[in-house]
């Protein structure tokens, strides 16, 4: 058995268990995995993390506004798909350097034997995990930080948040602003106190953090550690570094983090530092996940993590929103892991879709579908029939298990499909009259809030489910015993472990044996399907598309494409294009009356401006300045060539006298020198060359004159 | 450029408020769609004939849209008729609290009006959830684009649950509708909070628009002072209110001081519609104060501990109780027939909502101190109970106009949604101490406010560059900006820029920084300069040269 689900935090820490709650003992009994991950069934896709990630070169820089270029560097590809360890941005855009998403990777607690319990569990053998508090890979968010400050973080979903408290005490995050969505924001902050409460627990037992290192951390146990390190990351060479291990962050740095955030609501513009525009928009994979548009005075960016185009239980994707933006950064792993799925694992239950997906997808291709096809084809009900599909299937198991005298034991994975569960187990014992006699116990810490907090929050939920409010109708059905973790700290099963065959359930298993329990395993789309990403580029019409290089075949570049694709991997930065050339300004019309155009042609016209240069929510306006131009030192550049012969002329206009000097040569090229010289009404000489104009002149009233009178005839402003 | 504005309700009176703007581009919004409750012929409704061209019939192309602030009568009780008896059936957005309260509050009336006043009616149940079928749910500071040109966004206005202000913008043209909104926090909603933006317009209400109302702990003490001394004498208090809002305020605060003074005597709730509001405002806790949000998770403030079942014959029961009832004003329904049985006794006591429309019960009971009351010929009730008539009121005061003006800053105001001697008052103080434009016109009229426009053009990153001022000077921290702040939303100062503007034909204009302008004309400087004639030529020959490669090198010439 195994599973992400088990290594988040809702599942480290949290359960739910249905039955009386008695020993996992029984052979009746039963473990159900909601897995999230992507398309039919999953496997460990290679992945590259990295212990210690070294940063790419890029140098903490300052402000300088003269490189305007956007980069990117993606700092982490995310685990398993990247449901509960999504990928990791850092862009530059403007100047600004911007954090996307800061995950945890809970990948080490693989290696740490669970909190023993007690005498009871005395028979369980640990076996050679490590007996200690655990550590964690630290992020390479980190190492970004410390590289360089970190103006802005945007986080698009409650597991993208879990890493931040570890950079609360970095100097490069003082003054950083994280945005966030109030409900990512709300499930985070108690997914991160479930964590510190796990550690708690295991403080506990081992005793509190000594300045030193662990016991475990000088033998062998270290080395166990990182083997099982490596086997996650795989492509890295250098990660037997002790720093890139980190024990977890306190409650006071997750009380910084969050001082840090602004919530934001979808669809609500907020401004960043003047410059940038950013805006959440529904991401339809969980309540409050969400897809960014990084709006800057040049360029528009979507960032784009995982989405699912209809949501049972969230707001569906919200991809109309993304039209038009200039630049997509596609961040869903979840597709491109499971293109490779054999669909094994969730045996006959499931369809194989890949085929259907990719025939829609050629279709697509050749045809060219008009857009309501398109949005029709994105948008069909599949997704939510697949999931329901799944639940209904993993109830009867349920009630196949309870039926048979057995519990049923469910780690908590992602929090949307396990609402969906309650919902539907909940139905199904009370229509089949067991409602009563089966009790749902919700163990966590954190359980009886995120269910009062799902259930109060209408706006971020499904059509459907909206609807129930105007019927005044609980939003989500859930009537479950709530449990502290003390009273059942049986469920601790973090040390699970997954392996490229699926689920190995004896080895996660082990540290309780003996036990005989039946194991489900399920799988749930958690990401665009493979088939869908073409037509929605299709739809959103970007100029660039920003792909992982590593899953370049998913997406392939044909020359009928209107857009092009850069290519990003793991550690390297990348250049991306400037898309306009130059900046929008908004010129006012208080502005606008002030010029005083000066005609060159018939085609062209030019006027000096001087005024206050605003930056508006990304937007910069010339607004009146107070002070006006000075008259006097108008006309400074000038250009072409003066022509001689008329000067005499316009100076005679402005009552000067004048003559050509004796040496004159009409008909000598124009590029020769000519000498003007004027006796009154002061002394004056005037040179003109093809380049230049010289007034030689004592007094300074009569230069002005003369300068006045060649202004006349020289193109100039 | 302009923007008209037409007022087609609550102008120089407080009912059935509906304005209606059009801004540049035909785009037209229409900002609530209320009923007048003091009327019963065709003046109860905005006259929507106005909006249409002479001839034309169809209200869905002369309108963009129609913004409902909050689920008040006043504000949305012509919806129904709107969209389904007149036909209009293009968007209308509320927020998401709206959406769910407001056909309560619909059904309610209609029942009133059809069941016990046996009018006639004026639209069906089913025409209000069909009506409301049609309706986009807001969330607050959601920018939503109605269509290219015309965006939208609410603002938290206090007042109720799910009250909206609402900001509405065309092109460079934006105003601001704030509906009725309350500047202070009560015990369930907070203050009205809004964003710092660019005005051309700010209509506001102006239901206070001269009184300035002192702390409301006062006012509350004195209300439960007087609950306490019935009860505690075994007397039954009796709390007309209207089923969402006041309720739920007093109750809060009957709930806590129960809590604090451990009183064991009951509290009712009347009708099914008041336990079924408080359901609604357990869901829809995001839409209530700060204190209340951050606290629900662990105790819900609308999980009331000492309400208690309800039966009808409780009223009949002895002993001291605490009972609210619908209709408010005593109008009719429970709280008339409980009026009734309790008024006799001098040791019972009858709370009295701030406002009484004229021929309820409740505004005879205001107005002096009757001992009888004729319900109709045959009937009537000796009044010997105590009456505590509350001053809480969920409106700002004109302080608070004021300040939400000032902080603003439109170009113009109108005020709506008020008395109109006060509305005079207030506008003096607005054009004086604001130094703003300021009307309040009367219904069907139309005030043309000229708007400002801005220009595209486009900018060189190296003028862009010149100008920008170091960011470090710039404390992220300080960018934004609640309530209070001192510049715009999102705005930053880069300084003084000069260039040249150069405008070509079927072209963008494009501003330049000075250097860049002959690269782009395709021409060579031509050096202007000065020199001194005496003394010797040679000696001005040289420096005359430094100064033109200097020059050439700045590009600019010197004097």
């Amino acid at each position: 058995m195994a599973t992400d689900g088990s290594r988040t935090p809702g599942g480290a820490a949290a359960a739910f268990f249905t039955g009386p709650p008695r020993r996992l003992t029984a052979r009746t009994n039963r473990c159900v995995l909601p897995l999230a991950v992507s398309l039919p069934g999953w496997r460990r896709h290679s992945l590259r993390a990295a212990a210690a990630t070294p940063l790419p070169t890029s140098q903490p820089h300052p402000p300088c506004l003269l490189e305007f270029s956007m980069k990117l560097t993606c700092l982490d590809t995310g685990v398993d798909g990247g449901y509960y360890t999504p990928a990791s941005h850092l862009l530059e855009v403007e100047g600004l350097r911007i954090l996307l998403d800061c995950p945890i990777d809970l990948s080490s607690l693989t290696a740490f034997s669970p909190v023993p319990l007690g005498a009871s569990s005395s028979s369980g053998d640990a076996g050679d995990l490590i007996r200690g508090v655990p550590y964690y890979r630290s992020p390479t968010a980190v190492a970004a930080a410390k590289a360089g400050r970190i103006d802005a973080v945007l986080v698009s979903s409650a597991t993208g948040l879990l890493g931040l408290p570890f950079l609360a005490r970095l100097p490069g995050f003082a003054n950083t602003k994280v945005y966030v969505t109030e409900v990512a924001a709300r499930m985070g902050s108690l997914m991160m106190r479930e964590l510190v409460e796990m550690r708690r627990e295991f403080v506990r037992c081992y005793g509190p953090d000594r300045d030193q290192s662990p016991v475990w951390m000088e033998g062998e146990k270290l080395k166990k550690l990182m083997s099982v390190l490596q086997k996650i990351t795989t492509e890295d060479e250098e990660n037997n570094n002790l720093a890139a291990l980190v024990s977890l962050y306190s409650l006071d740095n997750i009380e910084e983090c969050m001082q840090k955030t602004q919530y934001v609501k979808y669809g609500e513009e907020v401004c960043f530092n003047g410059m940038l525009m950013l805006k959440a928009s529904s991401s339809g994979l969980e309540l409050g996940n969400c897809v960014w548009t990084i709006k800057g005075p040049r360029a528009s960016m979507t960032y784009l993590p995982s989405s699912i185009f209809v949501s049972a239980h969230a707001l569906d994707f919200d991809y109309s929103s993304l039209k038009g933006n200039d630049v997509i950064l596609f961040s869903d792993f979840s597709s491109l892991n499971g293109m490779y799925d054999d669909n094994k694992k969730m045996g006959e239950h499931i369809v194989d879709e890949t085929d259907i997906l990719l025939a829609s997808n050629s279709v697509f291709r050749d045809d060219g579908m008009d857009e309501d096809e398109t949005i029709k084809f994105l948008c069909s009900n599949d997704d939510i029939a697949e999931e329901i599909e799944r639940i209904s299937f993993i109830c009867s198991c349920i009630i196949d298990a309870i039926n048979s005298g057995g519990s049923v034991l469910i780690p908590i994975g992602r929090i949307g499909i396990i609402l969906l569960l309650l919902e539907h187990m909940s139905e199904t014992l009370h229509s089949s009259n067991m409602k009563s006699q089966v009790p749902i116990f919700m163990i966590s810490e954190t359980a009886e809030e995120i269910i009062t907090f799902t259930n109060a929050l209408p706006e971020w939920l499904c059509k459907s489910r909206q609807e129930k409010l105007g019927r005044n109708l609980a939003l989500y059905f859930v009537h479950i015993g709530v449990l502290g973790m003390a009273q059942l700290s049986i469920c601790f099963i973090d040390g699970v472990q997954t392996n490229d065959q699926g689920v190995d359930a004896e080895l996660t298993l082990k540290p309780f044996m003996p036990l005989a329990i039946q194991v489900l395993g399920c799988s749930f789309l958690s990401g665009i399907k493979v088939g869908k990403i073409d037509p929605l580029l299709g739809l959103l019409k970007p100029k660039l598309i920003l792909f992982p290089e590593g899953q370049k075949s998913l997406c392939p570049a044909t020359d009928k494409q209107p857009w092009s694709f850069l290519y990003y991997s793991k550690g390297k930065t990348i250049e991306v294009p400037n898309m306009r050339e130059e900046f929008e300004v908004r010129m006012t019309t208080e502005v606008a009356f002030g010029l005083q155009p000066r005609q060159l042609d018939k085609t062209t016209a030019v006027a000096r401006l001087k005024a206050k240069l605003l930056l508006s929510n990304g937007q910069y306006v010339l607004a009146a300045a107070k002070s006006e131009l000075d008259r006097s030192e108008r006309h400074l550049l000038h250009w072409g060539t003066v022509d001689a012969s008329c000067i005499p002329s316009a100076l005679q206009e402005k009552g000067i006298v004048c003559s050509f000097s004796a040496d004159a040569d009409y008909s000598a090229p124009s590029d020769r020198e000519r000498v003007i010289s004027i006796t009154s009404p002061g002394e004056a000489l005037v040179k003109v060359t093809s380049e230049r104009t010289t007034i030689y002149c004592d007094d300074e009233e009569t230069a002005e004159r003369v300068y006045d009178a060649l202004r006349s005839i020289c193109n100039g402003i | 450029m302009a923007i008209e504005c037409l007022v087609l309700g609550a102008g120089q009176e407080v009912g059935k408020s509906c304005v209606v703007v059009t801004f540049g581009g035909g785009k037209r919004v229409m900002f609530d769609c209320g009923m007048h409750m003091g009327h019963h012929d065709n003046r109860r409704y905005p006259d929507f004939d106005r909006l249409l061209a002479d001839g034309a019939a169809d209200y869905t192309a002369a309108i963009s849209c129609v913004v409902i602030t909050h689920f008040h009568l006043d504000h949305i009780g012509a919806l129904p008729y709107f969209t389904e008896v007149c036909g209009y059936h293009g968007p209308v957005y509320m927020t998401y609290p709206t959406k769910a309260l407001a056909p309560l509050m619909l059904e309610d009336y209609r029942k009133v009006m059809v069941d016990h006043r046996g009018e006639e009616e004026q639209y069906s149940y089913e025409d209000i959830l069909r009506c409301m079928r049609k309706v986009i749910p807001l969330d607050l500071k959601q920018t939503i684009q109605v269509d290219k040109d015309l965006s939208i966004r609410a603002y938290y206005a206090g007042h109720v649950l799910g009250a909206a202000m609402i900001y509405a913008k065309v092109g460079d043209a934006a105003i601001v509708y704030t509906g009725d909104y309350n500047m202070t926090p009560d015990r369930h909603l907070g203050a009205a909070q809004i964003d710092r933006l660019k005005l051309d317009l700010l209509i506001t209400e102006s239901t206070y628009a001269k009184t300035v109302r002192d702390s409301k702990h006062a006012r509350e003490r004195e209300f439960l002072k007087a609950v306490h001394k019935c009860v505690s004498g075994g007397g039954k208090v009796l709390i007309p209110a209207f089923a969402l809002g006041r309720a739920q305020e007093l109750c809060i605060l009957l709930d806590d001081y129960w809590e604090r003074m451990n009183l064991k005597i009951p509290i009712y709730f009347s009708a099914g519609l008041t336990i079924q509001a408080n359901m609604y405002y357990k869901m829809l806790i995001g839409w209530t104060s700060q204190k209340i949000k951050n606290s629900y998770t662990v105790h819900n403030p609308f999980d009331f501990k000492h309400v208690c079942h309800f039966e009808r014959s409780f009223i009949n029961n002895p002993g001291p109780c605490v009972l609210f009832a619908t209709p408010g004003m005593i109008s009719g329904g429970f709280s008339l027939e409980v009026f009734k049985k309790w008024a006799p006794s001098e040791k019972n006591l009858v709370t009295l909502p701030g406002y009484c429309v004229a021929g309820t019960i409740g505004h005879k009971l205001m107005s002096g101190k009757p001992t009888r009351i004729d319900i109709d010929k045959d009937t009537h009730i000796d009044v010997r109970c105590q009456i505590h008539q509350l001053s809480f009121s969920p409106h700002t005061d004109s302080k608070g106009i004021m300040d939400l003006t000032e902080f603003l800053s439109p170009s113009h105001v109108i005020l709506v949604h008020g008395e109109k001697p006060q509305m005079a008052f207030l506008k003096e103080r607005i054009e004086s101490e604001l130094g703003m434009q300021c009307c309040y016109p009367a219904n069907n009229e139309t005030v043309s406010i000229p708007t400002s426009q801005n220009l595209k053009i486009n900018a060189t990153e190296k003028f862009i560059v010149s100008f920008c001022m170091d960011e470090t000077e710039n404390d992220p921290q300080k960018q934004n900006l609640n309530f209070g702040g001192d510049m715009p939303q999102g705005c930053r100062t880069e300084g003084v820029a000069e260039g040249v503007l150069l405008m070509e034909k079927s072209k963008t204009p494009k501003i330049l920084r000075e250097d860049e302008l002959l690269h782009s004309l395709g021409m060579e400087t031509h050096f202007v300069h000065f020199e001194p004639l005496h003394p010797s030529s040679i000696e001005v020959k040289h420096t005359g040269e430094s100064a033109v490669q200097q020059s050439s090198l700045e590009h600019l010439d010197c004097e």
